[in-house]
C-alpha cells in the first residue's frame, strides 16, 4: 500500500464526511430547536436531486439545477412544515415518527407519479468532469474536491449563523428554552418555519450534489437518512459542531475500514474470504463507532448533558 | 313463428354443444415489484408479458397482478391470497432471487406452476428444483459467467472484480471466476445499497489489472460507472447485461460508453420476432423495451404455447407442453435443459450511441448453447 494511495482515501473520506455533514446539519437543526425527529429529511433530499436533474434537463444549466435543488427543497420544506409538521411539536415522538414516516411514503409515491419508475440522468458538466493532479502523485476527481469545498463553506456559513447573527442567537435560544423565548416576543412559528426551511434547503442541495455523481434515482434518501441519525448521536442530538466532527468521523471510519480491513484480514487468511469477512465487518463499523461513544459520552461528542 | 325461433335456438345451442370443448381459462397470478427502488424492473416485466397477452388476445387467459414492494413478506402474503382466493394456475413475475426463494418452494409444493421471468437462483436450478418451476430468463450465474469466458477471448489476464456483499453477488463472483482463466488482481464485495464507490476506485487504480469486471445491480451501478469514468482510471469495464439495461443507460449516460457486458437477449438480434416484439413494445409503451421486457414478453408466449397444446387441469400434460417450449422467442431459437432452465446463447454488447438514445449494441457471441453448473445435481 503506497502513500498516495493511502492519502487518496482519507480524502474520500474527508469528502463523504462533509457530504454527510450537509445532510445531518438540517436535521440536527430541526431536533436541537424543535424536538422534532423528522424522518422525511431523506426525501427532502431526494426531492432536491429529483429536482436539479429535472430542471438541468430542461435548461442545460447544471447551475440553474443546483438553485432549483436548493428552490424546490426549502419551498417544499415550508410547505411541510406549516401544513403537517406544526401540529407534531406538541405530541411525543411517536407520533412524529409516524406521521413523518407517511411523509416518505407520500414523496416516494409522488416523485414516482411525476417523474416516472426508472432513474433519472443528471450528470456534471464539463468543465466539474475529470481529474486534478495534487501533490504527491494523487489524481482526484476534480468534483470531489468541489464537494469538499462547498461541504466546508457550509459549515463554516453555519458556525457564523448560529453563533454570530440574531437569528443563529435566536436558534440558540430555542434549542434551551422556547417557552421563555416565545414569552419574551420572538415569533416562534415563523423561527421554526425558517430552520425547517433551512434544513430542508440544505438537505436538497446536498442530493443534488450527491446525485450528480451517485444516482438519481426513488427511495436514494432512505440510506444516507440513517448515516445522518448515526452522525448526529455521534455528534451529540442539536449540536452543530457535534454533527461537523460526527460526519467527518463517521465519513473517515466508513471509507477507511471498507479500504483497511478486507487487507488486514487478508494477512491471515485466503483473498477471498478476507474481502468476505472484512467488508461485512467494515460495514458494521460505524455502528460500533457509535456504540463506543455512546458508552462513554452517552449525549453524543457534543451534546449537552442530559 | 314463436316455433321456428325456439327451433332455431335450440339448433343453436345444441350446435355450441356439439363444437369442440373451449381450452380451459387459466389464471396468472404475477407478483412482481412495482413501487419503491427497482420498480423500473417488475414494471418491465409486467409490460412486456401483458403486451403479449394483449397481441395474443385469449379471452381464456385472466391474469391478476399486484405489487410485492421487493419484500419477501409481502410476496408470500400475495402469493397465499392469489392461490387461495384467486384459484390461480400459474405464478410469475418475481424479480429478486430472495423473493422467488420465499415464494416458489411452496407454490410449487400446492401443485401451482411458476414461471420465473427474472430470477434463476442456483438453489433452484440445483438440488432444489422442482417439475412445476420453470426459469424462462437465465440462471443467475450465467451472464457472469459469459463475462469470464469473454475476458478470456479479449486475452485479459488480471481482472479486478466487485459484487455487493449478498448472495447474488457472491454468485456472481463465483461465476465470473469459474470462467475466467487469467489472474484475480483484486476482489471486493461492496454493501448492498452502496453508492459512493471512491474508496473501491482507488484500489482499482493501484491494483494493476489490466480489466475491470462488476456486478453492481440498479442504483449501484449508475453510480459507479458515472464515479468510475470521473476518476480517468481508464482501464476497460466487463458487466452482466443488469447494470447496463435500456431503463438505468438513460441515468448513466455518456459514461457508459463503450462499456462490454454480457446478454442473453438485446434489441438486435435479429429474427422476426424480436423485430416485431422491440416496435410493437415502442408503440405500445413509447419507450424500448429492457432484457426484462423481453423476458416477461417471452415468459407469457411460452405459456400462451402450453395452452393452445393442453389443459392446464391436466398437470402432466401441461408441463410436458411447457418443456417443448414450442414458441417464437425474442430470442430466437428457444430450449430448456433437463432443470427447466434455459440452454441458450450469451452475446457481448457493447454500449453505443446511436442518434441521441445510448443503448446495446451485439458485437459477438461469449458462450453458445450454455446451460448452467447446477443441473447435474437436479433429479425430478
Amino acid at each position: 500500500m503506497s502513500g498516495a494511495l493511502f492519502a487518496e482515501q482519507l480524502l474520500n473520506g474527508l469528502q463523504f464526511g462533509v457530504m454527510l455533514f450537509v445532510m445531518a446539519a438540517g436535521l440536527t437543526l430541526v431536533f436541537g430547536v424543535m424536538g422534532l425527529i423528522n424522518l422525511a429529511h431523506g426525501s427532502l433530499y431526494m426531492l432536491g436531486a429529483f429536482a436539479c436533474a429535472a430542471v438541468a434537463a430542461a435548461t442545460g444549466s447544471f447551475v440553474l439545477g443546483l438553485a432549483a435543488s436548493l428552490a424546490a427543497a426549502a419551498i417544499a420544506g415550508v410547505l411541510v412544515e406549516t401544513l403537517i409538521i406544526r401540529h407534531l411539536y406538541a405530541r411525543d415522538h411517536l407520533d412524529q415518527v409516524i406521521a413523518t414516516f407517511a411523509l416518505i411514503l407520500v414523496f416516494t409515491e409522488g416523485t414516482r407519479w411525476a417523474f416516472g419508475s426508472f432513474p433519472l440522468y443528471l450528470n456534471l458538466p464539463d468543465a466539474l468532469s475529470g481529474s486534478v493532479s495534487l501533490p504527491g502523485g494523487i489524481t482526484y476527481p476534480l468534483f470531489r474536491l468541489l464537494i469538499i469545498g462547498v461541504g466546508l463553506a457550509i459549515a463554516a456559513g453555519l458556525f457564523l449563523l448560529v453563533n454570530r447573527t440574531r437569528l443563529g442567537m435566536r436558534i440558540r435560544a430555542g434549542e434551551s428554552d422556547r417557552e421563555m423565548i416565545a414569552a419574551l416576543g420572538v415569533d416562534i412559528g415563523r423561527l421554526y418555519t425558517i430552520v425547517f426551511a433551512l434544513g430542508a434547503a440544505l438537505a436538497g442541495l446536498a442530493g443534488a450534489l450527491v446525485g450528480s455523481v451517485q444516482a438519481v434515482q426513488i427511495g436514494m434518501g432512505e440510506p444516507v437518512l440513517i448515516l445522518a441519525f448515526v452522525v448526529i448521536v455521534v455528534g451529540g442530538i442539536g449540536s452543530i459542531t457535534g454533527a461537523f466532527v460526527g460526519a467527518i468521523l463517521v465519513g473517515v471510519t466508513d471509507t477507511l475500514g471498507r479500504f483497511l480491513l478486507p487487507q488486514a484480514f487478508g494477512l491471515i487468511m485466503d483473498a477471498s474470504s478476507a474481502t468476505s469477512v472484512g467488508s461485512a465487518l467494515a460495514s458494521m463499523l460505524i455502528y460500533v463507532l457509535m456504540a463506543l461513544v455512546l458508552v462513554f459520552r452517552p449525549t453524543g461528542l457534543f451534546g449537552k448533558p442530559a | 313463428m314463436k316455433s321456428f325461433t325456439t327451433t332455431l335456438a335450440a339448433a343453436a345451442v345444441a350446435l355450441t354443444l356439439a363444437a369442440p370443448a373451449r381450452a380451459e381459462p387459466v389464471t396468472v397470478g404475477m407478483i412482481t415489484t412495482l413501487t419503491g427502488g427497482g420498480a423500473g424492473l417488475g414494471i418491465d416485466v409486467r409490460d412486456g408479458f401483458m403486451l403479449a397477452v394483449k397481441q395474443a388476445g385469449n379471452k381464456d387467459l385472466n391474469v391478476f397482478i399486484e405489487d410485492d414492494q421487493r419484500k419477501p413478506d409481502v410476496a408470500v402474503q400475495l402469493a397465499d391470497k392469489m392461490i387461495q382466493e384467486n384459484k390461480v394456475d400459474v405464478l410469475t413475475g418475481i424479480i429478486w432471487s430472495n423473493l422467488a426463494m420465499a415464494v416458489v418452494p411452496a407454490a410449487v409444493g400446492q401443485g401451482k406452476f411458476y414461471l420465473s421471468p427474472n430470477a434463476g437462483p442456483s438453489a433452484l436450478a440445483g438440488k432444489g428444483c422442482d417439475k412445476n418451476y420453470f426459469n424462462v430468463a437465465w440462471q443467475n450465474d450465467n451472464l457472469h459467467e459469459a463475462a469470464g469466458a469473454y475476458a478470456n477471448t479479449t486475452g485479459y489476464k488480471k481482472a479486478f472484480i466487485l459484487a455487493p456483499n449478498y448472495p447474488a453477488g457472491k454468485d456472481a463472483l463465483t461465476g465470473f471466476k469459474r470462467f475466467f482463466k487469467g489472474e484475480v488482481a483484486g476482489e471486493l464485495y461492496t454493501q448492498l445499497g452502496q453508492t459512493d464507490y471512491a474508496a473501491e476506485i482507488a484500489q482499482i487504480k493501484a491494483s494493476g489489472a489490466d480489466t475491470v469486471f462488476f456486478f453492481l445491480p440498479g442504483g449501484m451501478g449508475i453510480a459507479f460507472t458515472k464515479q468510475y469514468a470521473q476518476s480517468e482510471v481508464g482501464l476497460p469495464l466487463i458487466g452482466p447485461a443488469f447494470s447496463f439495461d435500456q431503463g438505468i443507460l438513460g441515468a448513466v449516460g455518456e459514461a457508459a460508453l463503450g462499456v462490454k457486458n454480457t446478454s442473453q437477449w438485446n434489441k438486435d438480434i435479429d429474427n422476426e420476432t424480436n423485430k416485431a416484439f422491440v416496435e410493437s413494445f415502442q408503440a405500445e409503451y413509447g419507450r424500448l423495451p429492457s432484457l426484462y421486457a423481453s423476458q416477461g414478453f417471452d415468459t407469457a408466449n411460452l405459456l400462451l404455447s402450453a395452452m393452445a397444446k393442453a389443459s392446464v387441469k391436466d398437470a402432466d400434460a401441461f408441463r410436458a407442453a411447457l418443456e417443448a417450449a414450442d414458441f417464437k422467442s425474442t430470442r430466437g431459437a428457444f430450449k430448456f435443459g433437463s432443470n427447466h432452465h434455459p440452454v441458450q446463447d450469451i452475446y457481448v454488447r457493447e454500449v453505443v450511441k446511436e442518434g441521441d438514445v445510448i443503448t446495446n449494441k451485439i458485437i459477438g457471441t461469449a458462450l453458445k448453447d450454455h446451460a448452467d453448473a447446477y443441473a447435474a445435481e437436479c433429479k425430478m
